[in-house]
Order: structure tokens, then sequence, then C-alpha cells
């Protein structure tokens, strides 16, 4: 099993671990390392505890039973000192010693303590983790006056929780309105005029200096000589990147930990997530972010098909009762752009929309948020300002928006729940209120930020006319995608179709002929070894070994290893063509020799006598690969094209694939075998190999992209498994390669195939799925059932 | 119109794989049997109204039938083709008794 360390148990690791074992469960041995005591928390809802609404263990995300029952090895209350990449090895403060195939850096942040006068003397606390609350906590019993150094959400937050606790509260902010990253001026002014009536005091346009005291913090003295008694000092200033380790370790750090869109440090299989990390020149204090951001990891070290990471559209909401404040996006004035405003005084309503060539980028909500969730999706599409005022004349607009977002959009940002897990639960479990999806789902238990859109789904799915029409769906018997199907089948171990039907609730009793063999291809690419392929889901051709014609007869292509043939074999098929009265010989497109019109009845007989292989001309499968003469006849040749391409069909025959797989090998550039529009095509230069993937010259012409370039036999065979099992197990059940390549980028199979590791891992799977191979003629000669069932009709005279 | 049937015997209930069609020939009758996963048989005439697919070959759920060919969706219980397709394939009386499948068949 392949090693996987996690440094840092919070929420964007845990939740990273999670998104692996849906898709690969058992695959990975993990180990956590967490500096805390505690499990996976979530760190957010802090604030709530604080302010006496939630108890500790309300907001405990994963138990100890959860690490147990996925035998996850967690080290609480350990810390990780060293990362040795070199030896692929981290070390811990306590003398272990954990060597690591994949390594995660989820060291989140710390809280910016201001580095001034005092600054450490005790009293003076950051808000950041359940230590930091307790403490808290235990000194308002005993101490009356807080002050609050920062006037940012953090900030207003602990405030809040601070005057819950019984203590007089000063908030400090050195901007002069409130909140001043997520809101401008007018809302800033009106969430300061509620909050002191709520009992804060504020100090804006101040700048501490100095925290006064002896051992303890007795006041803070700020840049305009005045001075204020306080007994505790929360610095809320700002978060800081735990990048340290990463940095001793010889990462390149900025400000945060530096990742590319493949959340990639600049060190081979380490990679880092969350808080401790900066994107594109940006790092992410909130939580909706870590969630995106651990999806795309979780798919990346699990080597299936992503568009990587690009950066994260946040909004947020203060978590304080009796305010409604929302801000998304881009709130800044500029000269480029353009604001809309709605101001009512008396009501204390404010509206503003931020507007760049004229598409929305940011909004900001006060008293009146309803429209925030509406806004926050007009500003992640970059919609135009027409279309938003478009959404004022349709009053259905509401439920539109839900139901055009797609299934693996975050609804819930605080608890990383998607949309499409939201409807799942309203489906499976019966759920009617927000109330139980709440507690089915744990989305808008947070910040509640969310309600309306939960609220949205659920009219949208459980309404009459209900129908989604975001996402491509397998067939009309489940709303469930391709995508989501296999997802599922993971992460919940179906072994058979009937039972996949019914867990995922199908509509239909049985399913139907779309459906069915997609399931039952599904079930056998993921358990390769333990599935029992099921005849009657699959298509005549398939469960016959031969392919259909319109009259009812069937025909006959056997394998023919590189399209290379010889005398004795032509004889024999001669022979048998001649005794059952084939209709046609023809050779096929693939260059094979195809016999049409043979009765079902003769099947066996004619595959018993020819004694060849099942060319399987009739499969969801590798077909065939053509080949050019290549260097032993032809003058220009100069790769042996001819071995080249039995090596691959040899080792690729029979396997099934999501749609046909036709493959090319020609030994020269002018490409006789047509590889560029094969599904894989190589092509022999002097020294070199070239392989193609993705070309079709069927029903959508496609020209395959180069892959890659290689020296020997043997890296074009791995390159080609890698390949195919990549397509295997990313591609919906009847995609073709040149569909799949398409959709995911060239780019993206490259990165995959030709990551080392990835590249292994993508061959032992392979080589699993090519090990329960039987020749299906062979297979059905030898047994007399078989026989019966399929391929004998009962006549009565 | 008074309609006159024959009851044939066409094979033990073991000779019809489940979840499959088979098909049989009484006569110069075509006709598609199926062993339903419920473990009713159904019979219906093995020609597919549309191309004259056979029946008989195409994959079983439930109570329909998807014709190979063209995949048109065939009720084995009434012989109706599912929208958007139209049309209807002639049904026939099954019966099981003590393990023996029996078919009706008029009497032409």
């Amino acid at each position: 099993m392949k090693k996987l360390v996690l440094i840092g148990n919070g929420m964007a690791g845990i939740r990273t671990i999670e998104e692996i074992l849906k898709l690969l469960p058992d695959y990975f041995d993990i180990t956590v390392f967490g500096k805390e005591p505690y499990p996976n928390y979530n760190r957010i809802q802090l604030s709530k505890v604080l302010q006496g609404n939630t108890e500790l263990k309300d907001i405990t995300l994963n138990e100890w039973q959860w690490y147990e029952d996925h035998n996850i090895l967690l080290y609480p209350g350990e810390t990780v000192v060293k990362i040795d990449k070199k030896r692929q090895l981290v070390y811990t403060d306590k003398g272990k010693e954990a060597p690591f195939d994949h390594l995660i850096i989820a060291t989140g942040s710390t809280p910016f303590i201001l580095p001034i006068p005092g600054a450490d003397k005790e009293g003076v606390t950051g808000f950041r983790d359940i230590s930091d609350c307790e403490r808290m906590i235990k000194e308002s019993d005993k101490y009356r006056h807080a002050t609050v150094i920062g006037g940012g959400i953090l900030g207003l937050e602990a405030a809040r929780g601070l005057l819950n606790l019984g203590m007089d509260v000063d908030v400090v902010e050195l901007s002069d309105y409130l909140m001043e990253a997520q809101l401008d001026r007018t809302a800033g002014e009106l969430l300061q005029e509620e909050l002191e009536r709520q009992g804060m005091q504020f100090h804006l346009n101040t700048q501490t200096v100095e925290v006064l005291g002896n051992e303890r913090v007795t006041g803070v003295k700020f840049k305009n000589g005045n001075t204020i008694a306080t007994d505790l000092v929360v610095m809320a200033v700002g978060i800081r990147p735990n990048v340290t380790l990463a940095q001793e370790a010889g990462l390149v750090v900025n400000r945060g930990i530096v990742v590319n869109d493949y959340m990639e440090t600049s060190s081979a299989n380490i990679y880092a997530v969350g808080e401790c990390v900066e994107h594109n020149e940006r790092t992410y204090g909130l939580v909706a972010p870590l969630y995106e951001q651990g999806q795309v990891l979780a798919k990346q070290i699990c080597g299936m098909n992503h568009q990587g990471y690009k950066g994260s559209i946040v909004s947020t909401q203060l978590k304080v009762s009796g305010v409604d404040v929302f801000s998304a996006g881009v709130i800044k004035e500029t000269p480029e752009t353009k604001v809309m405003k709605v101001f009512d005084e008396w009501q204390k309503t404010y509206k503003k929309i931020v507007i760049h060539n004229g598409r929305l980028i940011g909004a900001v909500l006060y008293g009146d948020t309803k429209e925030g969730t509406k806004l926050f999706s007009y500003i992640k599409k970059q919609a135009s300002v027409e279309d938003y005022l478009a959404s004022w004349q349709n009053t259905d607009e509401e439920e539109s928006i839900v139901a055009t977002m797609s299934d693996d959009e975050i609804i819930c940002g605080c608890n990383g729940v998607s949309k499409g897990a939201i409807v799942k639960a309203i489906k499976e479990d019966g759920l009617t209120s927000l109330e139980e999806v709440k507690n089915s789902t744990n989305a808008a238990r947070s910040c509640g930020q969310c309600k309306g859109m939960v609220t949205d789904l659920l009219e949208l799915t459980l309404g009459d006319d209900y129908s989604d029409n975001s996402k491509e769906t397998i067939c009309g018997c489940t709303d469930l995608s391709h995508e989501e199907v296999v997802a599922e089948i993971r992460q919940k171990g179906l072994t058979l179709t009937k039972e996949v039907m019914n867990v995922l609730d199908w509509k239909t009793e049985e399913g139907c002929s779309k459906c069915r063999p997609a399931l039952n291809y599904y079930l056998g690419m993921i358990h390769p070894v333990d599935y029992k392929d099921e005849r009657e889901s699959r298509f005549v051709n398939e469960r016959l070994h031969a392919n259909i014609q319109k009259d009812g007869t069937y025909s006959v292509v056997p394998r023919m290893y590189g399209g290379v043939t010889n005398a004795k074999d032509l004889r024999k098929i001669a022979d048998v063509a001649e005794k059952y009265n084939v209709g046609m010989i023809k050779m096929t497109g693939g260059q094979r020799i195809d016999l049409l019109g043979i009765k079902k009845e003769d099947l066996p007989n004619v595959w018993k006598e020819l004694g060849m292989p099942s060319g399987y001309a009739y499969g969801k499968s590798v077909r065939t690969v053509k080949t050019c003469v290549g260097a032993q006849f032809c003058r220009f040749g100069t790769q042996d094209s001819v071995g080249m391409g039995i090596q691959l069909e040899k080792k690729f025959e029979g396997l099934n694939t999501p749609h046909k797989v036709k493959m090319g090998v020609s030994a020269c550039p002018r490409n006789c075998s047509e590889g560029s529009v094969k599904d894989v095509g190589v092509v022999g230069l002097d020294g070199v190999w070239e392989i193609y993937v993705g070309g079709n010259g069927g029903t959508d012409l496609r020209q395959a992209d180069l892959l890659v370039r290689v020296k020997t036999e043997e890296e074009v065979l791995s390159y080609t498994a890698a390949f195919l099992q990549y397509y295997r197990e990313n591609a919906s059940y009847l995609e073709r390669t040149s569909k799949f390549v398409e959709r995911v980028g060239i780019e993206q199979v490259q990165k995959v195939v030709m990551n080392e590791a990835l590249r292994h891992d993508l061959n032992q799977r392979m080589d699993q799925a090519l090990s329960v191979y039987k020749e299906p003629w062979d297979e059905a000669i030898e047994n007399q059932k078989t026989l019966k069932d399929l391929y004998q009709n009962i006549t009565m005279k | 119109m008074e309609r006159i049937v024959k009851k044939i015997w066409i094979g033990k209930i073991e000779d019809f794989p489940v979840s499959l069609g088979k098909a049989v020939k009484i006569e110069n009758r075509d006709l598609a049997v199926f062993h339903l996963s419920n473990g009713q048989i159904k019979a219906i005439e093995n020609k597919c109204p549309h191309r004259g697919g056979v029946l008989s070959e195409g994959i079983v759920s439930s109570e329909f039938v998807f014709c190979p060919l063209h995949d048109w969706k065939i009720n084995v219980s009434d012989g109706q083709v599912q929208a958007p397709d139209k049309g209807c394939v002639q049904t026939f009386q099954t019966l099981i008794k003590d393990q023996q499948v029996y078919i009706e068949v008029p009497i032409s």
C-alpha cells in the first residue's frame, strides 16, 4: 500500500482525506499528525462556542471512531518538526519517523500577533483554536474588561462572544470603518451602529502601539497617546500561514507554501492544502476555498481526472446574531468600476453591486441578505448586468440559480456540503424541511448563509415538475450522472447491478438497456477480480461474442494479431466459410477477416473449427491493432511496427473499456496505419516512438494528440497501459477516447501519465484488470450450460 | 370471434435462463420466450415491428425487452411498443405447471 502522510489534523487536511477515501477507499496507508490533542473539529464554529450557543463537543467533525473505521493512524498532540524530502520521511517532536509516498502539508495558520512592546504579556491571546477559546471562557470568570484588536470578522465575532461572557468589550481598528476588507464605509457604519447598540465600544482610526502591564496586561496604549485599561487582549488582526516546516524542508515559500493548480509544492510527491497555501499569489482564510482545494488535491493524488484549482471567489457573512451582513467578490470601487447602490437609511438596509466591464464582480448587503446566495452565484459566474436585471423580471429566478449549479458546487461553504449531496439526501432520506436537511447533511448548520439555497433545493427536488438539466444522467432511470454513480459504487462498496439500483434509488425496477451495461462495466472496472460479469446486462454482441446483423445472423471475426495471418489459418478460414455457407467474406476496417451471415446455433462449431481466439470485433473493448509493414520489408520503415502492434494487441486483448478502442502502429511518419485517427496511434521514428491518443475517424472526426515520445517498446506498452487505465477509470460509459481527451484536455492526461508514481499505479491496476481475461470463444465451447442457455434455440414440431 | 388455441409444451423451466430470452419455433411461428426475474414466463412474437429485430436477444428489464437492433422498448406482457415509438407485437398465453412450461398458440 502507498503511504500517505498528512501533517495537520484540521479541516483542510481531513477534508482532503475524506475526498480521497471516497475515490479510492482502502488504497492508501494513511497517517495523520496533529498538533492539537483533539480530533478534527469545525474551527469556524469556535466563535459560536465562545458566544455560548454551542458546546465544544458539538463542533467535532470527525470522531475518534472515524479514524479507526478508516484505518487512519492518528497521532494527536504530536508535531512534525522536520521533513526529509529526499528520503521521503517526516520526523516528529516525539522522536517518531514516518516514511511517505505522498505527503500533504496542511499546517494551517496562526493569528498574527502585533510586534509591539508587551505583546508577550500574560492575558494576550489570539483566537484560533480550542485552547484560545477555553482560555477566554476561563478568564471571563475572573476579569471584567476585554479589548479586541482588529475590527474584522474574527475580531467582531470574538467581541460578541466576550460580551456574551459578561465582559465589557472595546474593539480597536486601524481603519476608519469596520470589516474594511469586506465592506464599504456605508455598510461598515451601519454595522458599527448596530454593534454599539449591542454594547461594543469602538476605537476606529486607532493604532495600538503598546500593551501595558507588568506580568499581566493592564491596558493598551494607542499611537495618539490615549490608553485604556483592560484585563484581556485578543489579537485578531489577521492570520499568517504556517510555513516554517515547509521552508526548512527547502520548499518554495512566499507568504504561504507555494502550490500550482494541482496543489503540488515545488517538491515531487509533496502537496499542500488550506490556509498554509499560496496559490496564484493568494492565500485564503475562509473555509470554502479549502474544500475546493481539498477536492482537487484528492483527485490529483488518486490520479483521477480534474480541471485543477483555479482559485476561489469568496463570500463572507458575520456570525453575530442580530446582524445581517453579506459580502462577496471584489467590493473596492476603482475608476474602472461602476456600482449600483440601494440605501434605505430608515430601515437600515443597504445593497451595493460592483460592476466591471458590464459584469458583476462583487456585492455588499446589509440588513437584508436574502439576495446574497443569488448574487454570489452571479458573481461566481461573472454574469452580465443585463442577466442580473433580467432575473428580476422572472419570479422563478431563485429556483433557476440552484438549478443551474453543477452538482459538485458547494452550497454550504462552512461545512463543505455540495448541491449533489443535499439533493441526494433529500431524495434518499425523504427529507422535507430545512431542519431535516441540516441534521442529515450539516448544510446550513453554521453561518446559515446558504439557508435560502437549501430551501430552493428542497423546492426544486420535491416539486412535481422537478427536472435537473444541469447534468447528464446515465439514463431516465436515475438522476445521477456517470461520475456520481461511479463515486457511489466506490464509496459504498457496491458489487452488483441490482444493489446499485436499489441503494441509489433507481426509478425503474431493473434499469434499462442503457444503464445496465454501464453499471456492469463500472462494477467490473472497480472490482476487476471479484466482480462476476452479468451476461444479462450485456448487449447481445458482447453476450454472444459475435456481431448481430440485421437479419438476425451473426458475423465472426477471428483474432489476427497485428493484422498478420498465414497460409494455414487462411485455409482454415476458407474451409469453415464453405462448410457453414458464409454469406460474405470481407476485410474489416481494422485489417481483419469478417465472416458474415452465420446462424447463432452454428457459432460454437465455427469457433471450434477455426481454433482461433475471438477478434473482439463486437465489444466495448480493445479491438484491433492495425499495423503497417514496418522495418522488416518496407524501404521507409524505421521500426518494427508489426512486432510492436502484436505486443500491444496481445497485452490488451479482451480488455473491457468504456467504448471501443482502436489502435494503429506505423513505422514512419507516413503513418500508413492511420494512427492520427485512432484511439491510440503509435508512430515509430528513428530511435523514437510517438504515442498519439484520442483520435477518431468515425462519427466525430478528431486528430489524435501527441501524448509522449519514448524510446523503448516497454515504454510504449507502459504509457499505453497508463493511458488506457486512466481512460477506463475516468471516462463515462460509451465515451470514446476522442470525447474523453477533448473533455479533460491532453495536458491533464499527460500530467497523469508522465508522473512516474501514478503511471506505475495505473499499470498495476491495468495488470489486475488484464489478469482475469478468459478467451470467450473457448469458454463458451467448453461450458455446456452456456452453450444451452445462449446458443441453442428451441424447436417444437 | 371465437379463437381456438392449443397448449404446447416447450420445455422445463430451467431451459429458460432467468432475465434472458429464448427463441422458440413452433411450427411456422417464431416466438421469443422470456423468463423474467419475478419467475414469470412471457411469450411474444420474435420480431420487432420496426425492422424485424430478433427480440429474444434483447436486454430484459423487468417486463420490458429492448430490441437488439435499434433499442425499441417493448412490454412483453401486453406486446405494446413503448413511447416514443409506436406499435405492438402479438402475445401468447403461457402456463407453468410442475416446472413444465406450456404455451397457447391459435390453431391456424
